[in-house]
């Protein structure tokens, strides 16, 4: 059964987005090795969900329908994984960078006595073996690393892989791997306010630094974000400021996020927040300084006053929508 | 109580960063090093453990000798002691051998609690806190902003996309550290001048009965791959701009 694995991702009963998208990456990958993709689907109440998984380029899902696998543990996961690896011996296994799959590379690759090539941006095939792209050092150095241990593990960066439907339906086979002690327990799942969308998970970001003078004036950000179906950011100099959350710094020692479009407002660009957004895929810069250093970073460049501009854009984009 | 929170010495974030002449490893010679940010919240974390439970800190980092440099301003920030696994090689090691090799360092100081940062701001791996905890054979709760110890167990809030879990666990057990934990404390000077007389252990690989051996190599370091030049909107209005911008992110951009 060697070949490419791909471990699902779920929250209440539903496969998230980066699951479609490590099963699209792992369909390349398997094809250029000649093998098949296998999802991993761990957790009760899925059993409908695996066979369209057979859309996204997965060929058969191993399915362990355990209430005890329900809700995500390092350890119950890494257990699972580790035991169907052991018999099913996949040559490659993929899954998201996301929080998730942060969290249980180490603890499973420990338990394989392998390596894992993390937050990936490229992946290929040379010689038989998968190399992997990796930013490193805040992204001023991409490193193609290469897993030289068995199997080769990768996890993906959010929203860089395309989700491609090929339309076929997979093979659900029912497993039962060994769990073992799960010590942590999830107690409660505190919703964040407002229902927003994930920095790392959104398509469309704006986002404010200091140039925004004061906590109030995030509402015009708000604005711009709610026509466009987007999710406000910031940089660190408003989080320290007290304006926004911690949750919503971008950079390298905050979030890093790859949406389509991040409009940066009143952010001068420096190193530490380039970090953070500079692999997203259009990015605009509204900021009044034509020498601030965001300007070189820019696929559009608005030299201008902010609390001119993003109300007019506010405005036209309204009309769009 | 006994704590032992893990050291990594990285590049300053302002660093710059150049490819080595063999193209696989990074030039070091200009690169002022600092401790990794995220390993500040964990000493003061342990601190404020110790003060309310008693008990020792211990940092422990691995790396060539300019880790002591981290170590010695762990204990100017009130660590205990510090034990440092001295390797020329190991900057550049898999992080799951890195793994390995703070397990057999920390296992004899059989901890209560192990801090690490969430991440490494270098090479951003963050491996070593999950495969640390499966070799020493402890729960691990990942990327926390809020810690409360209980009598024999720890409650942890752990953000992940769109939601703060709130995660037990009993101890021992190991935590990686996020931005709002706490505010970590600078070392004052009569800290830095007590922290030169406290213990540093010098350890070998050999010692430990380890190896730097991992599983992973760099192929290739490559620069960063270029973007297109940007485009300025022109226009003589705020009306003008943002209709212009608006154009080119729906017609050329496609994004909107
Ligand atoms: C395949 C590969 C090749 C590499 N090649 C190079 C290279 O050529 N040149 C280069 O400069 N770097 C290289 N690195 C970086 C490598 O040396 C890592 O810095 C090291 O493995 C630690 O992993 P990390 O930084 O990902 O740790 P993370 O898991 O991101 O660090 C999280 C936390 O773990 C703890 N921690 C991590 N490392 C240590 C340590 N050494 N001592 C004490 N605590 C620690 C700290 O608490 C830290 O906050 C490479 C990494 C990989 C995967
Ligand atoms: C270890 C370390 C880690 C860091 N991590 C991060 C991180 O994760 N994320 C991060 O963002 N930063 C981080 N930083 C901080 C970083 O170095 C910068 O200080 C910070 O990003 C600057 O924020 P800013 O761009 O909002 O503010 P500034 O640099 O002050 O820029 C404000 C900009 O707003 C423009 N402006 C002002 N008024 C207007 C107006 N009316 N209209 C249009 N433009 C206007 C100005 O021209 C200026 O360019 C870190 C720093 C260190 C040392």
């Amino acid at each position: 059964m060697a070949g490419v694995w791909v471990i699902a991702e779920h929250r209440d009963g539903a496969f998230r987005k980066i699951t479609f998208e490590a099963a699209s990456a792992a369909k390349t990958v398997a094809d250029a090795l000649g093998a098949d993709v296998t999802a991993v689907v761990l957790g009760g109440g899925l059993e409908a969900a695996c066979a369209d998984l057979g859309k996204y380029g997965v060929a058969k899902v191993l399915y362990a329908d355990s209430a005890d696998l329900t809700v995500y543990s390092t350890e119950g996961y890494a257990a699972a994984v580790a035991d169907l690896a052991k018999s099913g011996a996949p040559d490659v296994i993929i899954f998201g960078a996301s929080m998730q799959g942060k969290d249980l590379a180490g603890r499973l690759a420990a338990k394989l006595d392998t390596s894992v090539a993390v937050d990936c941006t490229a992946l290929k095939v040379d010689g038989g073996k998968l190399v992997a792209t990796r930013p490193i050092y805040a992204g001023k150095i991409y490193a193609d690393v290469l897993v030289t241990g068995a199997p080769q593990i990768a996890t993906l960066r959010p929203n860089v892989f395309d989700v491609v439907e090929t339309g076929a339906s997979a093979a659900v086979e029912k497993v039962s791997p060994a769990v073992g002690a799960i010590k942590v327990k999830q107690v409660e799942a505190l919703a964040e306010e407002g229902g927003k969308i994930d920095l790392t998970e959104a398509t469309i970001i704006v986002s404010g630094g200091r140039g925004m003078k004061e906590a109030d004036n995030f509402k015009l950000l708000e604005a711009l974000a709610d026509a466009l179906g987007g999710t406000v950011g910031a940089s660190r100099s408003a989080v320290d400021a007290g304006w926004r959350s911690h949750h919503d710094q971008v950079g390298q020692t905050g979030k890093v996020v790859t949406p389509n479009l991040y409009i940066a407002c009143g952010i001068s660009g420096a190193i530490q927040h380039l970090a953070g957004m500079g692999s997203s895929k259009v990015i605009v810069a509204i900021n009044k300084d034509a020498d601030a250093p965001i300007h070189t970073k820019a696929d559009f460049c608005v030299v201008a006053d902010l609390f001119d501009v993003v109300p007019a854009l506010t405005e036209e984009c309204k009309k769009l929508g | 109580m006994n704590i032992v929170v893990c050291i990594k010495q990285v590049p300053d974030t302002e660093s710059q960063i150049k490819i080595g002449a063999d193209g696989k490893t990074i030039a070091t010679d200009d690169i002022k090093w600092v401790m990794n940010p995220y390993d500040e919240f964990g000493v003061e974390e342990a601190l404020r453990i110790q003060k309310a439970k008693g008990g020792t800190v211990t940092v422990v980092g691995a790396g060539p000798k300019r880790v002591t440099e981290a170590l010695r301003t762990a204990l100017a920030m009130g660590a205990d002691k510090a034990v440092l696994v001295e390797d020329e090689g190991l900057y550049g090691a898999d992080p799951m051998a890195v793994a390995k090799i703070l397990a057999a360092a920390i296992k004899p100081l059989t901890p209560d609690l192990v801090f690490l940062g969430q991440r490494a701001i270098d090479d951003d791996a963050g491996l070593v806190g999950s495969a640390l905890a499966e070799h020493l054979d402890m729960p691990n709760l990942s990327v926390v902003t809020k810690l409360d110890l209980g009598e024999g167990s720890v409650t942890a809030q752990r953000p992940v996309e769109g939601q703060t879990l709130v995660l037990e666990a009993p101890l021992p057990a190991l935590i990686t550290t996020q931005k709002g934990l706490n505010e970590p404390r600078y070392a004052s000077l009569p800290g830095i001048m007590k922290a030169k007389k406290k213990p540093l252990e010098v350890k070998t690989l050999a010692d430990l009965g380890v190896d730097a051996a991992g599983k992973a190599s760099v192929a290739a370091l490559n620069p960063p791959p270029s973007r297109a030049a940007g485009k300025t909107i022109g226009g003589e209005t705020p009306q003008d701009l943002a209709a212009a911008l608006a154009k080119a992110l729906r017609d050329e951009a496609k994004v909107i």
